[in-house]
């Protein structure tokens, strides 16, 4: 089987279409889950039966800078009625972005039976399909996960430095004035500012959103992401390559796209990112 | 805080659901209030554009013959929901104020009304469309 081959087969494992959604909405080993960066847009109107896993409120430590532990991840399925046999098909707004993360997240304590609804909610909305504002009740389940592999998907600021030490492959998917350090944020988030600008030496600089079709959210073709990233990253599948943005959501998305949609097997998102980097004392910086 | 009677009826309003689901949905019913304004009322130009909000919102204002405002507020984001409802508040809230009252608005009257687990880019639109909507006050109190 050729690389597109293998890689279109892929796609179709981990992404689903919205129509596949609304012909399996009553299946009972599926629970969808919607993930917003609007505390408004899930309450407003969702998918028929879905739940809402709110990224500040069930995903971050209230207090450190972490992800939640195994005691809180094993109670927010259970209560949400997710088991580990559980599929769970994430999606929101702002082009999946938030629900990659989310993916991400539950990759952390082993769910990796998970995939993504192709367009989030923009995509369902233009397709004319059903919202509903009645919130569902789920059987609590008996969730039991093992402990956070913080290995596997996830790197640490000194695993980064390593990194560069060895001229490890990196992905800088922040805006390309961010990347070239003449802008210290993203032009909507000031307060994830950094006392210095630039990028993680060795990183490329790609865009998230370059692997979206903006008119309605959907991956970009599995062809035109081979070429995006195998060509003008210059990453390949047997590189270990490391992901950054800001605070580790943006690089959340090129992480799944690289990892599931392309299968490159080794894939660490670095969530301290540049507000880690770009703050920290002694590290190496380029522009 | 100080500033205009009505916008602060409203926020204590809101203070009255102490649980997120009930101000969610007091703030989605506000989301619901909002009018879409003709594009004659509010142009569709820069200089009535939010700066840094990916709802594509645009503010203006109209004057009232007792010399205060009426503001406007286009979304044209469907998907915005948060800035429909900030805007159906700060039009209910703001407009007949006395503009002295409505330049002493915080920029952080969006965390009484939205609380504190906003997003950093979803704060900054809502901020924006604050500051926006002071900008209108500011402009006409320095014409007269």
């Amino acid at each position: 089987m050729s690389n597109l081959a293998t890689a279109e087969s892929r796609r179709a494992e981990y992404l689903v279409s919205t129509l596949w959604v609304a012909e399996n909405l009553d299946n009972p080993n599926i629970r969808f889950v919607e993930s917003n960066e609007d505390p408004l847009l899930y309450s407003a109107g969702h998918i028929p039966g879905a739940a809402e896993i709110d990224w500040t409120r069930d995903l971050n430590d209230p207090l450190i800078r972490d992800y939640l532990d195994r005691e809180h991840f094993d109670a927010l399925c259970r209560r949400n009625g997710i088991s580990q046999e559980t599929l769970i098909v994430f999606y929101g707004d702002k082009n999946n972005w938030w629900a990659t993360y989310a993916m991400w997240v539950f990759q952390l304590f082993g769910h990796t039976n998970c995939k993504i609804m192709d367009g989030g909610r923009l995509k369902w909305q233009r397709d004319g399909l059903p919202l509903v504002r009645e919130k569902p009740t789920f059987e609590p389940s008996a969730y039991e996960s093992g402990d956070r592999d913080d290995d596997t998907h996830r790197a640490y600021r000194d695993q980064v430095l390593e990194h560069v030490k060895h001229h490890g492959k990196m992905i800088d998917v922040r805006s390309p004035e961010e990347f070239n350090g003449t802008r210290l944020h993203m032009e909507a988030y000031p307060n994830e500012g950094a006392l210095r600008g630039g990028h993680i030496p060795g990183a490329k600089s790609i865009p998230w959103a370059r692997a979206v079709n903006p008119e309605d959210g959907t991956f970009k073709s599995t062809e035109e992401l081979m070429t995006l990233y195998g060509g003008e990253a210059d990453v390949n599948p047997e590189d270990d390559i490391i992901v950054y943005c800001r605070i580790g959501e943006r690089s959340s998305h090129t992480w799944f796209v690289l990892h599931y949609l392309l299968g490159y097997p080794k894939v660490r998102n670095y969530d301290g990112s540049w507000t880690e980097w770009g703050n920290s004392v002694g590290v190496p910086i380029e522009k | 805080m100080s500033g205009p009677v009505r916008l602060q009826e409203i926020l204590e309003d809101l203070a009255l659901f102490p649980e997120r689901d009930g101000k969610i949905e007091a703030l989605i019913s506000y989301g619901q209030e909002y009018q879409h304004p003709s594009p004659e009322l509010v142009p569709r130009t820069p200089e009535h554009k939010v700066p840094g909000c990916e709802s594509e919102v645009f503010v203006s204002s109209t004057p009232n013959p007792d010399g205060t405002l009426t503001f406007h507020y286009a979304v044209d984001n469907p998907q915005g929901i948060s800035a429909m409802a900030l805007g159906a508040i700060l039009k209910s809230g703001l407009s007949g104020a006395p503009l002295e009252e409505v330049l002493k608005v915080s920029d952080e009257v969006i965390y009484d009304i939205f609380g504190r687990e906003l997003s950093m880019g979803k704060s900054l639109g809502l901020t924006g469309i604050v500051k926006m909507t002071k900008h209108e006050a500011e402009k006409w109190l320095r014409r007269r």
